[in-house]
């Protein structure tokens, strides 16, 4: 009798604490850049995750468990990353973690990561783990296997397609993690093509004037010209161009901040001419129909909060992100590290920025990276990219809408 | 060939010496506070960035262009530069703890500046929009940029005005003076504290203009102002402490080596050979270019 009291009170006991277990919210971790540099698209992204816990808690959770953040404000330093992440998981005790936004801050976790066996989706590194090449690391990013690569493909694609062929090329950027990377991928390009490589140089990200540098490059008449700038520099380098007057055949390739409003607003028509990456654009909105859902009520919020009120670049790829990592926890039943790992590297999912699968490294199966040329703006208003109109997609084939408009200076006329 | 070699010899200094200029404006307020005064006002910056948003307001709803805005506006940021200094006197300078517990308050201000722009702004860069923005005049070869060429001269107005200020007029010299021998000036009859003060403020003052120099020039956000903490006082101690001419010969030699190595030897060395420079000057001439 005694033993069936507590064999019964045994089995009560284990089946309350499931009970309360599967009660428990499921803590997500995460630095995320709130303030510095990167803090622009830090709090979009931000936006795109917390629509997308609202819109999983809204249907019950995950596995019955509401979805919960804890996350802090990186600063967009590097150096505060892992300290940061070591709290999240031995003070907050989350179940899940992921990355904050952009390579500087991804590089930094990935050793703690390691550490912990955690499976670590990450947003918008580029190549941060080609070092590491930690198994159980993801990249919601559309660079391809080979990221630097499959990065600045498009930009060597459409140059190589134009004739005559171009020759020389000059390639710069700033002295960070992501510039870096991008430019070890052009090297790639540049050798496979048989381009001669006139100026190769970095730049302090602080710097103030651009135009010694954009004339020491105007120096050396290169034909294609390509810049791995962030926002700040690409800024920099987009107006000493205009002031330099720039004579180039293409110019720019990897300028981080073309694809958000404010320096869209900012440059207006110096934008005229400038080839670069994009994500999404609205001329080829029919091929990304399920982008409209995320993006309009992505809009809603961030006008409210003073970030990107266009959010074409990374709230989609945040709300994936988000995407991917619940049909993970939900297919494997639970936060096991090392199964959400393996369900990832397998399996080919459904999100708003359509199929998802993942390369043996952890990155896209295959690059998606549109490279567009800007033309026909006239003004510093919003209005001219909220519709389409000012960009042409030129690669890759499956999404082109038109030709390279070249040499970059005729474009200004 | 030799043409293009001399044109870009001529253009690199032509724009160091204008983004000299922009030096000079951001730190010719820490050449009074820091160099004259001896408050170490390590958020001299935030207040640029304050200076900064300010115009770019004004900038954004009513058109007005930021420089002249700053102008108008200098009285408030010598209001606040006058019960920053208040602030800082009562609490640390009076008992004596304005050395490390200053330099933690002035740290204090400048999170609290940064976090209250970030709240009230929020983080994306902004940049303000004026009739010479993209504009740029090229003479015989040589590139004269407007966002820089504008403030250059009005940096240059405002440091040979502070100069002026600073040797002709008797609240001037009563500044010269206070940096020299605070109880000497007591003994004249004149309160160093009401001094320093008014000083203080006036360095706040020149914050404000600065940061409508900046916004003109590139694309700002909160904590962009961290950059150039290192900046404004390396030209101060290049410089000379307490010298306006110092401050902005030194901020144009500062300006010329950026420009030069990075035309010449490649971007990433320009800050190396800056602050060498700084080092080689101080080496044989420790109390800076003009200082004494």
């Amino acid at each position: 009798m005694k033993f069936r009291s507590m064999l019964a009170a045994a089995l009560g006991a284990i089946a309350f604490s499931t009970t309360v277990a599967a009660q428990q919210p499921l803590k997500i971790g995460f630095g995320m850049s709130l303030t510095g540099a990167l803090a622009g698209n830090g709090k979009a992204a931000l936006i795109a995750m917390e629509q997308w816990r609202d819109d999983v808690n809204a249907k019950g959770g995950i596995l019955g468990r509401k979805v919960e953040y804890v996350y802090y404000d990186d600063q967009t330093q590097p150096a505060s990353v892992p300290a940061l992440y070591t709290k999240l998981m031995d003070v907050d005790k989350v179940d899940i973690v992921v990355s904050g936004y952009g390579t500087a801050v991804i590089a930094p976790a990935i050793p703690v990561m390691m550490q912990r066996n955690m499976c670590f989706m990450t947003l918008f590194g580029l190549n941060p783990n080609g070092k590491f090449n930690y198994d159980k690391y993801f990249q919601i990013m559309p660079a391809g296997p080979q990221p630097g690569v499959g990065w600045t493909q498009s930009f060597f694609d459409v140059a190589m397609a134009m004739n005559p062929k171009p020759k020389t090329v000059a390639i710069v950027g700033a002295d960070a993690e992501y510039p870096h990377n991008a430019l070890d991928g052009a090297r790639v390009h540049i050798k496979k093509h048989g381009l001669k490589i006139v100026y190769d140089k970095t730049y302090p990200p602080n710097t103030v004037d651009y135009a010694p540098i954009v004339r020491a490059i105007q120096a050396t008449n290169p034909d294609l010209v390509y810049v791995a700038s962030y926002p700040p520099d690409t800024a920099g380098m987009i107006r000493a161009a205009n002031e330099v007057g720039l004579k180039t055949r293409m110019f720019g390739g990897g300028m981080v901040g073309l694809q958000y409003a404010s320096l869209r607003t900012q440059l207006g028509p110096l934008l005229n001419g400038v080839v670069n990456y994009e994500m999404y654009a609205p001329e080829v909105s029919k091929k990304f129909p399920f982008l409209e859902k995320i993006i309009g009520k992505y809009q809603e919020r961030a006008v409210k909060e003073g970030v990107d009120p266009l959010g074409y670049y990374l709230p989609p790829y945040a709300y994936a992100m988000m995407e991917v990592l619940g049909q993970a926890i939900t297919a494997t039943k639970g936060t096991d590290q090392a199964k959400l790992a393996e369900y990832i590297h397998k399996t080919t999912f459904d999100t708003v920025v359509g199929k998802v699968a993942f390369a043996k490294n952890g990155e896209w199966a295959s690059s998606r990276v549109l490279m567009v040329q800007f033309g026909g703006i006239k003004g510093n208003s919003l209005d001219e990219w909220k519709g389409p109109g000012r960009i042409t997609v030129l690669g890759p084939s499956e999404y082109k809408t038109g030709n390279v408009r070249a040499p970059f200076q005729d474009n200004r006329k | 060939m030799e043409a293009a070699s001399i044109e870009l010899f001529v253009n690199a200094i032509v724009a160091g010496l204008l983004l000299g200029g922009f030096y000079a404006a951001v730190s010719v307020g820490i050449s009074i506070s820091f160099g004259m005064l001896d408050v170490v006002n390590i958020a001299h910056p935030a207040f640029i960035i304050l200076g900064s948003y300010i115009a770019y307001t004004v900038n954004a709803r009513f058109g007005f262009d930021p420089i002249l805005t700053s102008v108008v506006l200098s009285p408030l940021f010598f209001a606040l530069g006058l019960l920053l200094y208040r602030i800082y006197y009562l609490c640390f300078e009076k008992r004596g703890q304005e050395s490390l517990r200053g330099l933690a308050f002035f740290f204090g201000v400048l999170f609290i500046t940064e976090v209250t722009l970030v709240l009230i702004f929020g983080v994306d860069y902004v940049q303000a929009r004026t009739a010479y923005t993209d504009a740029t005049e090229r003479i015989a070869g040589i590139d004269f940029p407007l966002r820089l060429v504008v403030p250059f001269f009005v940096s240059l107005a405002m440091v040979i005005g502070l100069q002026f200020f600073l040797t002709r007029t008797f609240f001037g010299r009563a500044v010269l003076a206070v940096a020299q021998d605070q109880l000497a000036l007591r003994l004249m009859g004149v309160d160093p504290v009401r001094v320093k003060g008014l000083a203080f403020a006036l360095s706040i003052a020149t914050a404000g203009v600065a940061g409508a120099l900046l916004i003109v020039i590139l694309p700002v956000q909160p904590s962009i102002g961290r950059e150039y903490i290192g900046l404004v006082f390396a030209v101060c101690v290049l410089g000379g402490m307490g010298s306006i001419w110092g401050t902005l010969v030194g901020a144009l030699v500062l300006g010329t080596a950026e420009s030069f190595t990075a035309t010449f030897f490649g971007p990433s060395w320009a800050p190396a050979v800056s602050f060498g420079l700084l080092l080689a000057t101080l080496a044989f001439r420790p109390a800076g270019l003009f200082g004494r």
